[in-house]
């Protein structure tokens, strides 16, 4: 499934939605998915998992093809979390708790 | 960051009700959840892909008795951030240190 199927599924359960609607939503969900991970805001779903940024030091590495040293300097990485809930209907497991509405 | 605010962020976005908000961001992680669940990997551009990976079953030793264990194959989820989130992170000041203007020295 692509962000375009996505879109596409929203759009087919909310008729009333335009498809430039749905669009727009789809990105402002994940834009502001985004935007959190840059102000290094832990994001947390409910039944789907957290979003965390960690952080990496700068460290010596080698270009495996030469073996000349290179360094990697230091970055953030975003990093996810499955939640439980999801965690146990990807292994089609029986949830131990239904949390939904 | 809560489903909550992100549902604020599409309701201040688009000018529909809260109402409906809620239930199209809620709709859309049930729709994702739903793939995911069927096995199928989930690509969002310039976010990242959600993908499920078999794990298969391997041998493991309970590290108080030493008695010898099989680990049950399973199904992981597994998320790896888009190209572009990743240099979204690294091109952004990093808020916690002043000390990240250095890209290429």
């Amino acid at each position: 499934m692509t962000k375009r199927d996505l879109i596409d599924e929203v759009n087919r359960r909310f008729p009333h939605l335009s498809r430039f609607d749905s669009e727009v939503i789809i990105n402002t969900i994940f834009g502001s998915m985004v935007d959190a991970m840059e102000r290094e805001e832990r994001i947390e779903i409910r039944g789907f998992g957290s979003f965390v940024v960690k952080h990496r030091r700068a460290r010596g590495g080698r270009n495996p093809k030469t073996g000349a040293i290179v360094s990697v300097s230091a970055k953030r990485v975003p990093f996810f979390k499955v939640g439980k809930e999801l965690r146990q209907r990807v292994n089609n497991e029986q949830p131990d708790h239904e949390d939904s509405q | 960051m809560t489903k909550a605010e992100i549902i604020d962020r599409t309701y201040e976005k688009v000018g529909f009700s809260k109402k409906e908000a809620t239930d199209v961001v809620e709709a859309t992680f049930d729709i994702i959840k739903n793939h995911l669940e069927k096995g199928e990997k989930v690509k969002i551009s310039g976010f990242g892909n959600f993908i499920v990976n078999s794990k298969s079953p391997r041998k493991g030793r309970n590290p108080q008795t030493g008695e010898e264990i099989i680990i049950a194959g399973r199904k992981v989820l597994t998320f790896k951030p888009s190209q572009i989130l990743k240099q979204s992170l690294n091109n952004s000041p990093s808020p916690s240190s002043s000390s990240s203007s250095s890209t290429s020295s």
